[in-house]
């Protein structure tokens, strides 16, 4: 089954991308022909500016933001999945995304409105320090249900601090802050995308560098390192992987939930497998796919309001999660 | 016997350290493992059979003494070396369900395979071969979650035959099978080791099977607290009191060994029927 599964599932997720992608661009509160847009990222258009401003300055930086961050959140949820043999695991429930919210809250409330850098740098310091406490917990506490609700419990005193800080913080910090908070990928400019760029593909990079030690963890850590697996060296290698892509994506695109939990078990409810092998690249392209339907579906059709993403993430996310643990025991992934 | 031993070991404590300092499970063990033969390890719970062979193959370091692999220190082998060396089936849950029985098999190819895992067409031939083996070829495209315990068990040993080490240690591989299975898997371990010169150590507690399978049994006796010193100290002191047993099941029936490991107050080793029978 999950042989022929290959066949068609790469060439059907490249259309897919490829589709929302552009259905990107022409959608939104000014509906812009195909034509138009693809003249203006040719370089052949001679139509309004304005266009051309929307397409190359706010709609082209929105949709590969959602591409990456996409495949970003996805990755990592995928990597951590397996690291903790846990099918919720994710960077938002882990926690993970609440160290990054901190360390960005410490950023802008106590620095100003720092630069990119230091808001990457903060959110994978946020991120880290979360991380590293999950590992501590993970080597006392054997039961992953446990690991799983100390992860919450880290997020809900990372959440307790912002609002520590945001209460003694000025009126137009908070108000930055909490527009940050509502998870956005409309806020990446032009200018800035490199950089969300350089971090994430080269986290992503360095995931594919990772399955065959993620592979071999299948097995659990006595058979990988039977297997000559370093598994502590493995082990710091994928947090360092997923707190990167994590913090990059947080630092730039505010908290984005539920992508990293659920596209994972949207690839492998695909793929019928859970070989990294194809199980990775998968996630990695559905990610994108997922993303960019959010992004599109923030644009209400007919007016130009925009939803917050995070009110669309749950409602595409949250349904894929309930599937999987109500059929978990007809579906074969997590014995 | 000329043979060499493949595991050798010199006074062994083995144990745990952990929470209030080391727990000596079994003190000054000296053994020896030969290729070739099908070893059979026996002992009660908690006498340290689980221990015994994750220290054997590196999972757990010895509390003292030495574990030698082909004359070699086992601490000098890298964990690359070792894995081509010792291959393990072992007893922990592992979240191998979603991938088919042909992956898991071969994930035994890690440490024959390169930086991404791809298999080579040796390495197909190498799986294909364990698959036969173990007769779950028909299996290969299923996945493991949709296997019984006894085919899973078959796929985990065939995941160690891929991996084409000449020791392979096991813990329990016949602990959840039927009578059937129990005897099919111990007999098709036996040929492995007779046919291609391996070394298969396992645990069980399947007397009546070790007894009709195994070239050698090894007695593992329980560490009795009063018996020995207390078990946070008696690391390197009377090893002697309670030595691993060693030897031919014929040859520890008829020096009545077998009836002073298992008998009791209750239960006696009966030499003819080669069982365990309650005391009249």
């Amino acid at each position: 089954m999950s042989k022929q599964a290959h066949r068609w599932i790469y060439p059907a997720l490249l259309l897919a991308l490829v589709t929302l992608f552009f259905l990107g661009l022409v959608h939104g509160a000014v509906r812009i022909p195909l034509r138009d847009v693809l003249q203006i990222l040719f370089g052949s258009y001679e139509g309004r500016e304005a266009w051309r401003h929307i397409v190359l300055e706010s709609r082209l930086p929105q949709t590969v933001t959602a591409l990456l961050a996409g495949s970003s959140l996805a990755v990592s949820g995928l990597m951590l999945q397996t690291l903790f043999k846990n099918p919720l695991a994710g960077p938002s429930i882990l926690g993970i995304s609440d160290g990054a919210n901190l360390g960005v809250a410490i950023a802008m409330i106590y620095f100003g409105a720092a630069s990119y850098l230091t808001t990457i740098v903060a959110a994978f310091i946020g991120a880290a320090v979360v991380l590293l406490i999950i590992l501590g917990f993970s080597r006392k506490v054997s039961s992953n249900v446990m690991l799983l609700i100390i992860g919450i419990m880290v997020g809900y005193l990372a959440s307790s601090v912002i609002s520590i800080l945001n209460y003694h913080a000025s009126a137009d910090k908070v108000h930055q802050y909490v527009m940050w908070g509502m998870g956005d990928f409309s806020g990446v400019s032009l200018g800035k995308l490199p950089w969300l760029a350089g971090f994430s593909l080269a986290g992503l990079a360095a995931s594919l560098l990772l399955i065959k030690p993620l592979n071999a963890l299948l097995l659990g850590e006595s058979y990988a390192t039977n297997l000559g697996v370093n598994v502590r060296r493995a082990r710091v290698l994928i947090l360092i992987c997923t707190g990167v892509l994590t913090a990059v994506v947080t630092a730039f695109c505010g908290p984005v939930s539920f992508i990293g939990l659920a596209v994972p078990h949207i690839a492998r409810l695909l793929l019928g497998s859970a070989n990294h092998r194809h199980l990775l690249p998968v996630t990695l392209l559905a990610g994108s796919c997922i993303a960019l339907l959010c992004s599109i579906l923030t644009v209400l059709p007919g007016s130009g309001n925009l939803l917050p993403l995070s009110a669309i993430t749950p409602i595409v996310g949250a349904p894929v999660i309930i599937y999987v643990i109500v059929n978990r025991r007809n579906i074969h992934y997590f014995n | 016997m000329e043979k060499r031993p493949v595991i050798e070991t010199r006074s062994l404590s083995i144990g745990y350290t952990g929470r209030g300092g080391r727990h000596t499970v079994h003190p000054g063990l000296d053994l020896q493992l030969f290729p070739g033969e099908l070893t059979c390890l026996l002992g009660r719970n908690g006498a340290g059979k689980s221990t015994l062979l994750k220290t054997l193959c590196g999972l757990l370091a010895p509390l003292d003494g030495e574990v030698r692999i082909d004359g070699r220190p086992l601490r000098d082998y890298s964990p690359e070396q070792l894995s081509a060396r010792v291959g393990v089936v072992l007893t922990e849950r592992t979240q191998a369900g979603g991938i088919s029985v042909y992956d898991l098999v071969s994930l035994g190819r890690y440490p024959h395979t390169g930086f991404f895992g791809t298999l080579r067409e040796k390495d197909h031939a190498a799986v294909r071969a364990a698959l036969e083996a173990v007769g779950i070829a028909h299996k290969a495209e299923s996945h493991v979650a949709e296997l019984s315990d006894g085919e899973r068990q078959k796929a985990f040993i065939a995941k160690a035959l891929a991996q084409e080490c000449p020791i392979i240690l096991l813990d329990e591989p016949t602990a959840f099978l039927d009578v059937t299975s129990r005897l099919e898997t111990m007999l098709s371990l036996r040929r492995l080791a007779h046919e291609a010169g391996k070394a298969v150590l396992l645990s069980t507690h399947d007397l009546d099977t070790a007894l009709q399978t195994a070239d050698r049994l090894w007695l593992l006796p329980a560490i009795s607290p009063e018996g020995s010193a207390t078990p946070n100290s008696s690391a390197a002191s009377d090893g002697s009191t309670s030595p691993l047993i060693c030897g031919a099941p014929d040859s520890l029936i008829a020096d009545g060994s077998l009836e002073r490991f298992f008998g009791n107050d209750t239960l006696r080793f009966d030499p003819v029927t080669r069982r365990l029978v309650a005391r009249k």
